[in-house]
């Protein structure tokens, strides 16, 4: 059983969404894909306003449309816009059929802006996954270092949340939240650098890491290539690439009367 | 079995990080494992050290000691590094190595360097392969204290038309600030691109697309990656048969011929 964290219909060829969404499937069946988590449209925006956000949610419900039995959508949001956002999570989450949000680079994760958010997800048992990437160079201004998910993570010790990337840089990712054990780890969207799922197991425990690719942007292969390759038992190499998700998701899923 | 030659394979320490498949017996057990049958392999001391005629004859021994036959030793050169024509000259004659391997970011030059196109021409007269490696690590996460831009191949596509029969090949071009290696030196016939750094779904399908798949050469960036990453993007891929077994042995085959 593989589920993937992370993927986009962004970077996904075809015309419209569901073209988009058929492509990524067929190259997904031939890596043995069960599942797809996807999130953002058609188009990148990295500080969207809410009419933008409402715009790319609907085209990942559009995406979504013959592809329930095979991809589960996360709501864009931005936390600068706070009642919008909890409403588009009403929206798309409470009424709608997705599963959990996606946050990118508008706001920095350790900001309070993100408390409503956070619990109001906690209340639908939406996924939150936060993308984190420490840049050696210095962070654009609203991208978040592992360590603001670290603050955010301890002012909400019982809800569980995903590290993006592994923080990018995932030798300090995986040191930055290895205390906080509601944080898990996503594998996705980083080189297939030998040694970073050997580390998360040692450190975090093999429950806390998440398989994720980051396709189109990213290939399947060289991400599923971090737990293959990874020198661990084969039970924790399983454990990773579908069951941990599932677990999360599975709240949710049966509030919703969804089969998985 | 299916075959591979992998033409991006290192030895020794990585400075910052241990890897499994540092030691070379590791390595090559990997390696053969998934069926690898060459390995074209440098040495990350080419990276670093000065004495880089010791971390060739070192690169050496251990290719004959635990190489089980399949690694190809290709020893690096830094022209910045005083005599270094001496280096080229040991790794062709003395060495009888068939490609040396050069890291010019890390050695602190531009293509444009005086030297680097004696450099060519030196290869070209000895016929040795050259590759170049346009990075190592990802440039967001390399060590504060050791920040390295990938490597401009820009000027190399003017200096390549005194060398129509050198042979290059391009190793970890496809990062982000990389990639545009590809488009500048997409018409010369005689460079080579390796895979390890390509990302993207199917990649290597639409790298077919925008080069000769006669120039597309299977490579790992083993132990810095883990391998299976490179064997995986060719199952993604969708590529015929034909077209795969030319990525996997028969181009670089021809290569090294
Ligand atoms: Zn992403």
């Amino acid at each position: 059983m593989i589920w993937d964290l992370h993927c986009h219909i962004a970077t996904a060829p075809g015309r419209t969404p569901d073209e988009r969404m058929y492509w990524l499937i067929q190259r997904a069946d031939r890596m043995g894909i069960d599942r797809l988590c996807i999130y953002m449209g058609t188009k990148w925006s990295d500080d969207p306003t809410p009419q933008d956000f409402r715009h790319q949610n609907d085209e990942v419900l559009e995406a979504l449309t013959h592809w329930h039995h095979r991809a589960f959508g996360f709501a864009y949001i931005n936390p600068k816009y706070r009642q919008e956002s909890l409403d588009e999570i009403n929206r798309c989450i409470r009424d709608g059929p997705m599963t959990g949000i996606k946050l990118w680079v508008a706001e920095r994760c350790n900001s309070h802006d993100l408390d409503p958010i956070v619990e109001r997800c906690a209340e639908l048992k939406a996924i939150i996954f936060q993308h984190t990437w420490l840049v050696v160079s210095g962070n654009r201004p609203g991208s978040s270092r592992p360590t603001d998910m670290a603050e955010l993570a301890t002012r909400y010790p019982d809800v569980p949340m995903i590290l993006g990337h592994t923080g990018g840089d995932w030798e300090l990712g995986i040191r930055a939240i290895r205390a906080n054990k509601n944080v898990s780890v996503d594998l996705a969207g980083f080189d297939p650098t030998a040694g970073v799922t050997e580390m998360a197991y040692r450190e975090i425990g093999a429950e806390r890491i998440i398989y994720g690719s980051d396709a189109a942007g990213r290939s399947f292969a060289s991400q599923l290539a971090k737990v293959y390759g990874a020198d661990i038992p084969e039970s924790a190499k399983k454990q990773i690439l579908g069951p941990n998700l599932r677990r999360m998701m599975l709240p949710i899923l049966q509030a919703k009367g969804v089969q998985a | 079995m299916t075959h591979y030659i992998d033409t991006n394979v290192t030895l020794s320490r990585w400075p910052f990080r241990r890897l499994r498949g540092d030691e070379t017996t590791e390595l090559v057990k990997i390696l053969r494992h998934y069926g690898v049958t060459q390995a074209w392999t440098g040495t990350f001391d080419g990276v670093l050290h000065k004495d880089i005629a010791g971390a060739n004859e070192r690169l050496m021994e251990e290719c004959h000691k635990h190489g089980h036959g399949i690694l190809r030793p290709f020893g690096s050169v830094n022209i910045t590094l005083p005599a270094w024509e001496d280096d080229v000259r040991r790794c062709a004659d003395e060495h009888k190595m068939r490609g040396i391997r050069v890291y010019p970011n890390y050695h602190g030059y531009q293509l444009d360097h005086r030297d680097f196109a004696r450099l060519l021409a030196m290869c070209d007269e000895r016929r040795l392969i050259l590759q170049i490696a346009v990075s190592v690590e990802d440039e967001r996460t390399q060590h504060p204290l050791m920040q390295v831009k990938d490597v401009d191949c820009h000027p190399l596509a003017a200096l390549l038309k005194a060398h129509p029969n050198l042979r290059v090949v391009i190793l970890n071009t496809f990062r982000a600030t990389g990639g545009r290696n590809l488009g500048v030196l997409s018409g010369c016939k005689n460079v080579y691109f390796e895979i390890a750094t390509r990302e993207a779904v199917a990649g290597i399908a639409t790298l077919a697309e925008k080069i000769p798949v006669e120039r597309i050469l299977f490579g790992s960036h083993a132990p810095f990656f883990y391998f299976e990453s490179a064997v995986l993007k060719l199952q993604e891929s969708g590529l015929s048969e034909e077209k795969l077994a030319l990525i996997r042995t028969e181009n670089a085959g021809r290569v090294f011929a």
